[in-house]
C-alpha cells in the first residue's frame, strides 16, 4: 500500500490497492485490485476497472447512508486534473520552432515527468480512499463497497445530474445544521464542545496552510526552471570557443544542470510530503466537521422530540407517538455520539501519525538534497579554482 | 569661498570631509615635515604651517586644486596669510596649462608640476621619464571604493552623494589614501570627458551605469522602502565597478581627468550629462556603426582577425542578453519564493497553535521556524543572484557595446583614409588635365592641393595603423579582464550558493529530531 498520508493497519482479510492506471484523453481508468479471505466474495483475488465518477458514487452512498451518520466518512479523492499539464505540453508544441532541438527535448522531458507525477498522485489519492474504507471496521462491510470492488461491469453511475442534486441537497442540510450549531446549541458534553471549537479552527488553518504551501512550491519549481535555462545558455556560451573561460562556462553549465535537477526534486518532495499532507487533512477535517454537524442535527432532533413529548403530555394527545419518536431520536443521537467520539479520537491518532511520518520524511529528503547540492558545489568549485 | 562657477558645497559631505581629511592630515604632518623641511621649494615651505594644524587640511587640498578660478585660490591663500605673490603666480601658471584640452601634454605637464610639491613619497620629484616608466608597468597598487551613499537635500532637487576613496602607492597622486564626495552626474561627466578624448584612439572606455528616472525619483521623494535601498545599493556597486575598470586601464589612469575625479575636493558641476548619458553616447556610436556596417568591406588579410573578433563579440552579446534575461527571471522567482515562504511559515505557525497534540504542535512551530530561516536564505540568494550574476552580465553587455564601438571607430578611420586616397586621385586627375590645358596659375594651386592631400593620406594611413594596433591591444586586454572577471564572479556566486546549502543542512538537521519526537 503506497498511501503516504494515512498510517493504516492493513490485515489479510481485506486488502485493496490500485495496481494499474491508464490515462486516456479525458479520463483515467484505475484497476482496482482486491485480495480477501472474506466469504462475501466469490474469489480470493480479483480486479476491476473503475473511473473517478464511480469513486464519487461510492463516497456519496456512504454520506447518504443514515447508518453511517456517526462515522467520519473518508474524504472523496479529488478529480484527476491534467488540464494545466496538458496546456503546457500544447504550448511547448506550439513554441517548438523558437527553440533549439536540445532545449525542446529537455523541456518535453520535463513536462512529461510533471505529467507523470500528477498521474501518480491521483492514483495515490484514489488508492488512499479505498484503503481507508477497507480499514474501517464498519464501512468495509458495506454492500456498495463490495459491489464496487467486485462487479466487473460498468456501474452506470454517471447520472451526474441526479448526483449533483443529491449533493446540493445534502450541502443545504449541512449548512442549515451549521446554522443551528452556530446559533449556540452548546453541547453539554465537554469533549464534543472542545472538538467542535478545535475542528473549526483547525480546518480553517489547514486550508490556509495548504493554499500557501502550494504557492511556495510553485515558486520553487519556477526557480528550478530558470536554473535549467541558465544551464542551457551557459552551455551555448561555452561551446562558442575553446578558450579557458569557455571551458569554465561548460563546467558551470554542467553543475547547474545537476543542481537544478535536485531543486526540482526538492519542490516535488515538498509537494508530496507537505502540500499533499495538508490537502488530505483539509479534506479529512472537513469530513470530521461533517460528522459533528450530523451529530448536532441529531441533537437538535432529539431536543425537539423532547419538547414535542412534553407538549403531547401536557395536552395528553398523541403521547405514545411522541414517546416513540423521542426514543428513536434519543437512540440515534446516542449511537452517533458514541461512535463519533471514537472516530474523533482515531482521527487524532491518524493525524498525528501521518504528520510525524511525513515531516520526518520531509526533513530527511531536504537534508539529502541539500547535502547532494553541497557536494556538487564543493567538487565543482574545487575543479574551477584548481584550474585558474 | 564659493566662486560663481562652482556649485555650493554640500553641507553634509563638507562636514564629513573633515574627519577623513584630518586623519590624512595626521599622516601628512608626519611625512610632510620630513619632505618639506629639507625642500627649498617655496610652495612647500608655505604649506608647512597648514599641515601642522588639524583644521587647515581642507584648505590644503583645495589650494592645490587645478582651479581654473584664480579668485578662489587667492581667497584660500589669504586665509593662510603666509603666501607671497610668487606662489599665486606659480599656481596660476599651472592652472592655465591644465585648462588646455590636449591630453598628451596635460598629462605630462601636470604630472611634472604637481608631484614635486605635494607628493608624500620619499623619492625625489618625478621626472617625465619616470612617469613614462610607470605607465608601462602592468601591476600597480591602486584601489578605489565607492561607499556611504548619502541623500543630500530634499524633494526633487535632492541627490545622492557617494564617497569615493582611493588607496594607492602611485607617486602621481598627492597622498596614499584620500576620499572625495561625488554625485552620479560627476561619474557621467568623467565618462564623457574620457570618451571625447580617447574613443577616437580606439580605446575601450568602460561605460557608466544607466540613468534611471524612476529609481532616482523614488529616492528623492523619500520613499523609504527596500526598493529604494536596493536601487541605491545597486547604483553604488555599479559606480564602484565602473571606477575600478577605469583605474585598471593603464592609459585611462594616466588621464588627468581621472586623477582630478579621484582627488579634487569639488568638481565643477558636469552639465550636459542629461543629454549625454552613457547610454546616450553608446546610442550615438551605434547609429554611426549602423551607417558604417552597411558597407561590407574586407580591408586586408589581417582584417580577418578584426572581422572574426567582431563577430564573436556580437554573438557573445546576444548570448549574454539571453542569459541576463533568464537570471532576471530567476531573481524574480526567488523573491517570489521568499515572500511565499514567509507567508507559509506564518500559516504553519498558526496551524501549530491550533494543533492540540502537544508534540505535533511543537513540531509544527519548529517547522514554521525552519521555513522562516529558509526565507532569509532565499532572500540572500536572490541578492547574490542579482548583485553578483545579473549585474556582471549587465556590465558586460554594456562593455561589449563599447567594444563594438571601438571596432567601428577603426572602420571609420579606414574609410577616412580611403576617401582621402580617392580625393588625392581626383586631384591628380585634375592636375593632369590642367597640364594638358596649360593653365599655369591653376596648375600651381592643383599641385599645392595634391601635396596637401598626399600629406593627409599619409596621416590617415598612420592613424589607421595606429588605431588598429590600439584596438587589437585593447581587445586582448579586455578579453583577459573579462575572462578574469567572469571566473572570479562566478566562483564568488557558487561560493554563496555553497554557503546557502550549508545553512540549509544545518536548519533541517536541527528540525529532524523535533519531527521524530512527535508521539
Amino acid at each position: 500500500v503506497s498511501s503516504v498520508n494515512v498510517d493504516l493497519q492493513t490485515d489479510a482479510t481485506l486488502q485493496v490497492d490500485i495496481s494499474d492506471a491508464l490515462s486516456e484523453r479525458d479520463k483515467v481508468k484505475f484497476t482496482v485490485h482486491t485480495k480477501s479471505t472474506l466469504p462475501n466474495f466469490k474469489q480470493n483475488e480479483f480486479s476491476v476497472v473503475r473511473q473517478h465518477e464511480e469513486f464519487i458514487w461510492l463516497h456519496d452512498s456512504f454520506v447518504e447512508n443514515e447508518e453511517y451518520a456517526g462515522y467520519i466518512i473518508p474524504p472523496a479523492p479529488p478529480r484527476p486534473d491534467f488540464d494545466a499539464s496538458r496546456e503546457k505540453l500544447q504550448k511547448l508544441g506550439e513554441g517548438e520552432g523558437s527553440m533549439t532541438k536540445e532545449e525542446f527535448t529537455k523541456m518535453k522531458q520535463e513536462l512529461e515527468a510533471e505529467y507523470l507525477a500528477i498521474f501518480k498522485k491521483t492514483v495515490a489519492m484514489h488508492e488512499v480512499f479505498l484503503c481507508r474504507v477497507a480499514a474501517h471496521p464498519v464501512l468495509r462491510k458495506d454492500l456498495n463497497f463490495h459491489v464496487f470492488l467486485e462487479y466487473n461491469q460498468d456501474l452506470s453511475v454517471r447520472g451526474k445530474n441526479k448526483r449533483e442534486k443529491m449533493e446540493d441537497f445534502f450541502k443545504n442540510v449541512v449548512k442549515s445544521a451549521d446554522g443551528v450549531l452556530v446559533a449556540g446549541v452548546k453541547d453539554v458534553d465537554d469533549f464534543f464542545e472542545h472538538e467542535k471549537t478545535f475542528l473549526l479552527e483547525y480546518h480553517n488553518r489547514v486550508k490556509d496552510a495548504s493554499a500557501k504551501s502550494d504557492r511556495m512550491i510553485r515558486s520553487h519549481k519556477s526557480a528550478a526552471d530558470d536554473i535549467n535555462r541558465i544551464a542551457s545558455t551557459l552551455y551555448t556560451l561555452g561551446t562558442q570557443d575553446s578558450t579557458d573561460v569557455c571551458k569554465f562556462f561548460l563546467k558551470v553549465s554542467e553543475l547547474f544542470e545537476k543542481t537544478r535537477k535536485i531543486e526540482a526534486r526538492v519542490a516535488a518532495d515538498e509537494d508530496l510530503k507537505l502540500a499533499d499532507l495538508l490537502k488530505y487533512y483539509l479534506r479529512e477535517s472537513q469530513a470530521a466537521k461533517d460528522l459533528l454537524y450530523r451529530r448536532g442535527r441529531a441533537l437538535v432532533d432529539y431536543e425537539n422530540a423532547n419538547k414535542a413529548l412534553d407538549r403531547a403530555r401536557a395536552k395528553n394527545k398523541d403521547v405514545l407517538q411522541a414517546e416513540t419518536s423521542q426514543q428513536v431520536c434519543c437512540q440515534k443521537f446516542e449511537k452517533i455520539s458514541e461512535s463519533a467520539k471514537q472516530e474523533l479520537i482515531d482521527f487524532k491518532t491518524r493525524r498525528v501519525a501521518a504528520f510525524r511520518k511525513n515531516l520526518v520524511e520531509l526533513a530527511e529528503l531536504e537534508l539529502k538534497h541539500a547535502k547532494g547540492n553541497l557536494q556538487l558545489l564543493q567538487s565543482c568549485l574545487g575543479v574551477l579554482k584548481g584550474d585558474t | 569661498m564659493a566662486a560663481s562657477s562652482r556649485r555650493n558645497p554640500p553641507p553634509l559631505p563638507g562636514a564629513e570631509n573633515q574627519d577623513p581629511l584630518s586623519e590624512m592630515a595626521d599622516e601628512d604632518s608626519d611625512e610632510g615635515e620630513d619632505i618639506f623641511v629639507g625642500n627649498s621649494n617655496p610652495v612647500a615651505e608655505a604649506f608647512q604651517p597648514d599641515t601642522a594644524n588639524g583644521e587647515e587640511p581642507a584648505d590644503l587640498f583645495s589650494e592645490a586644486e587645478t582651479s581654473t578660478a584664480a579668485n578662489s585660490y587667492i581667497t584660500n591663500s589669504k586665509s593662510n596669510g603666509v603666501h607671497s605673490d610668487n606662489e599665486n603666480d606659480l599656481f596660476a601658471e599651472v592652472s592655465v596649462e591644465l585648462s588646455m584640452e590636449n591630453p598628451s601634454t596635460t598629462a605630462k605637464s601636470s604630472g611634472a608640476e604637481f608631484t614635486p610639491s605635494l607628493t608624500l613619497s620619499a623619492t625625489q620629484p618625478e621626472s617625465m621619464e619616470q612617469l613614462e616608466e610607470e605607465k608601462d608597468e602592468d601591476s600597480f597598487d591602486m584601489e578605489v571604493a565607492v561607499t556611504n551613499p548619502e541623500k543630500i537635500g530634499d524633494g526633487m532637487n535632492a541627490y545622492m552623494a557617494y564617497k569615493v576613496s582611493t588607496r594607492t602607492t602611485l607617486p602621481m597622486f598627492r597622498n596614499r589614501t584620500f576620499s572625495v564626495w561625488r554625485r552620479f552626474s560627476d561619474f557621467l561627466g568623467l565618462y564623457e570627458k574620457l570618451s571625447v578624448k580617447h574613443s577616437l584612439n580606439g580605446c575601450i572606455i568602460p561605460p557608466p551605469p544607466e540613468k534611471s528616472v524612476v529609481g532616482m525619483t523614488k529616492v528623492k521623494v523619500g520613499k523609504d522602502d527596500s526598493s529604494s535601498a536596493d536601487f541605491v545599493e545597486r547604483r553604488r556597486a555599479a559606480l564602484e565597478r565602473y571606477l575600478q575598470r577605469v583605474v585598471c586601464h593603464p592609459s585611462l589612469l594616466q588621464d588627468p581627468d581621472v586623477r582630478e575625479f579621484l582627488e579634487r575636493d569639488e568638481l565643477p558641476r558636469a552639465v550636459g550629462t542629461h543629454t549625454l548619458s552613457g547610454a546616450g553616447f553608446l546610442k550615438m556610436i551605434n547609429r554611426a556603426s549602423d551607417a558604417v556596417s552597411k558597407m561590407t568591406i574586407k580591408i586586408s588579410d589581417s582584417d580577418a582577425w578584426f572581422d572574426n573578433k567582431l563577430q564573436e563579440v556580437e554573438s557573445e552579446e546576444l548570448q549574454l542578453r539571453k542569459l541576463h534575461a533568464v537570471v532576471d527571471s530567476l531573481v524574480n522567482h526567488r523573491k517570489e519564493l521568499c515572500g511565499n515562504t514567509a507567508v507559509f511559515a506564518k500559516s504553519m505557525a498558526m496551524l501549530g497553535n491550533s494543533e492540540d497534540n502537544t508534540a505535533l504542535s511543537r513540531a509544527l512551530s519548529q517547522l514554521a521556524e525552519v521555513e522562516d530561516k529558509m526565507e532569509t536564505l532565499h532572500q540572500e540568494q536572490a541578492a547574490s543572484d542579482f548583485f553578483i550574476l545579473a549585474e556582471l552580465l549587465a556590465d558586460y553587455i554594456r562593455l561589449l557595446g563599447a567594444v563594438r564601438g571601438c571596432f567601428e571607430q577603426r572602420m571609420k578611420t579606414w574609410q577616412r583614409w580611403q576617401e582621402a586616397q580617392s580625393t588625392l586621385q581626383k586631384k591628380r586627375e585634375v592636375e593632369a588635365k590642367l597640364l594638358w590645358a596649360n593653365k599655369p596659375d591653376k596648375l600651381q594651386q592643383a599641385k599645392e592641393e595634391i601635396t596637401e592631400w598626399e600629406g593627409k593620406v599619409t596621416q590617415y594611413e598612420r592613424d589607421f595603423d595606429r588605431i588598429s594596433v590600439t584596438v587589437r591591444k585593447e581587445f586582448l586586454r579586455f578579453e583577459k579582464e573579462k575572462s578574469n572577471d567572469f571566473k572570479s564572479q562566478i566562483v564568488k556566486y557558487l561560493e554563496s550558493l555553497l554557503q546557502s546549502q550549508q545553512r540549509h543542512v544545518k536548519f533541517w538537521e536541527a528540525f529532524l529530531p523535533e519531527a521524530k519526537a512527535i508521539a
